[in-house]
C-alpha cells in the first residue's frame, strides 16, 4: 500500500514526460485548418494593375493539381521564400497560383513581383482579405495544394524552407499528380 | 521627505490595479454599427472568438488587423440578418473549432471537460482515504500522552505540578 502510494508520482511524472516528449516538435502558433479535403471557397479576383488575368476558382478545378501561394509585398518571410516560390514552379511543373493579400497600395504587388521575379501562372489581388478569411489564412504566407477537382489537400503555414519544400510539398504535389 | 522610489513605487502600486482593471477594447468607432442592439450582439460575439494572429486574445481586443477584419466580417454578417449562432458557425467553417475560446463539448473534448469534475472526485477519495485511514490507526499527535510520558516530560522540563498546571 504504502509503496503504492510512493510510485504514483513517479507514474505520473513519467507519463506527462512521455506526452512532452510525443508534442515536443509540434509547433503551438500552427492552427490546424478545418479546410483540408474540402473544396476550396468560391472566390473571383481581380487582375494586379496592369494585367488582364485575375484569378478565380475555376483557375483551381482544371483537372490539374495547382498550388495556391498567399503573399504581401508588406510580408517579411514572404520575401524570404520567395526564391524557393520560384523553384517550386519550375520543378513541382505544376501551375503555381497567387494570392497577393491586403496590400496598401494595388501597385505594391507588382513591384515586389518586378523586383524578385513573378513564379506565377497567375495573380489574384485579395484587398480586403476577405478571399484570404474564406481560405483560413490567419498569416502570410500560407501555401495551399489542390487537387484537380479543387480540393484543398495540404496546407503549409508560414514561409516555405528548402526542407519543407523538398520534404513535404514536392512529394505530396507528386503523389497528388499520381 | 518621501524619495523617489517610494513616489514611483506608490504611483505604480495605484496606477498598475486600475489599468489592469479596465483592458482597452480595440473596436474602433468606425467598425461600430449604428444600431446598438446589433452592435452589442457584435461585441459578444466577438468575446467569444479567439484572435488567431495573437491567440491569447478575442478578437474584440486585438488590435492585430485579421482581428480587425473578422469584426468587421461578424457585423457584416449580422446586418444581413444572421443570428449569433450563424455568425459563429461562419467563422468556425473557415478556421475551425480553434477561434472558438470556449472549446465545445464533442467526443474530442470529452476528456477535457470531464477532467476538472475527475479531479475533484480523486481529491476527494484521496482526503476521505486519508482520514479513515488516520481514524483506523489512531492519530498519535493528538492522543493524549500516557502517565509515564506526562512524568518523564515534567522532569525534562524542570517543571513539577506546583506551577498551576498538572
Amino acid at each position: 500500500m504504502r509503496f503504492s502510494i510512493a510510485v504514483i508520482p513517479l507514474v505520473l511524472f513519467a507519463a506527462l514526460a512521455g506526452v512532452f516528449l510525443l508534442n515536443i516538435d509540434k509547433d503551438a502558433s500552427v492552427v490546424p485548418s478545418v479546410l483540408i479535403d474540402k473544396p476550396a471557397p468560391e472566390f473571383s479576383l481581380p487582375p494586379l494593375p496592369g494585367r488582364d488575368k485575375g484569378l478565380s476558382r475555376a483557375d483551381l478545378t482544371k483537372g490539374e493539381v495547382s498550388v495556391l501561394n498567399v503573399f504581401a509585398s508588406w510580408c517579411v518571410p514572404c520575401r524570404a521564400e520567395h526564391p524557393l516560390i520560384k523553384r517550386l514552379s519550375r520543378e513541382a511543373d505544376v501551375p503555381v497560383y497567387g494570392l497577393n493579400y491586403k496590400e496598401k497600395d494595388p501597385e505594391d504587388g507588382v513591384k515586389w513581383l518586378a523586383e524578385l521575379g513573378d513564379p506565377y501562372t497567375a495573380v489574384g489581388m485579395d484587398l480586403s482579405g476577405r478571399t484570404g478569411i474564406d481560405f483560413g489564412v490567419y498569416g502570410v504566407p500560407e501555401t495551399f495544394i489542390i487537387d484537380g477537382t479543387g480540393q484543398i489537400r495540404y496546407k503549409h503555414v508560414g514561409p516555405v524552407t528548402v526542407e519543407v519544400l523538398e520534404k513535404v510539398l514536392l512529394p505530396k504535389i507528386a503523389e497528388l499528380k499520381g | 521627505m518621501i524619495s523617489r522610489f517610494k513616489l514611483v513605487f506608490g504611483a505604480l502600486a495605484i496606477l498598475v490595479p486600475v489599468i489592469a482593471s479596465n483592458p482597452a477594447f480595440a473596436v474602433n468607432p468606425d467598425e461600430m454599427l449604428s444600431n446598438p442592439v446589433l452592435e452589442e450582439r457584435a461585441r459578444e460575439i466577438s468575446k467569444e472568438l479567439r484572435c488567431l494572429v495573437c491567440q491569447n486574445q478575442s478578437i474584440d481586443d486585438s488590435d492585430a488587423e485579421l482581428a480587425r477584419d473578422l469584426r468587421v466580417l461578424v457585423r457584416e454578417r449580422l446586418v444581413a440578418g444572421d443570428d449569433n449562432e450563424e455568425v459563429i458557425d461562419y467563422i468556425v467553417a473557415r478556421y475551425g473549432d480553434y477561434v472558438l475560446l470556449n472549446p465545445p463539448l464533442k467526443p474530442e473534448t470529452y476528456i477535457l471537460w470531464a477532467s476538472p469534475a475527475v479531479l475533484v472526485v480523486l481529491a476527494l477519495l484521496a482526503v476521505f482515504a486519508f482520514y479513515r485511514r488516520k481514524q483506523r490507526e489512531g492519530s498519535p499527535a493528538s492522543a493524549s500522552l500516557s502517565k509515564d510520558e506526562q512524568d518523564r516530560l515534567d522532569e525534562l522540563l524542570g517543571t513539577s505540578n506546583d506551577d498551576g498546571k498538572s
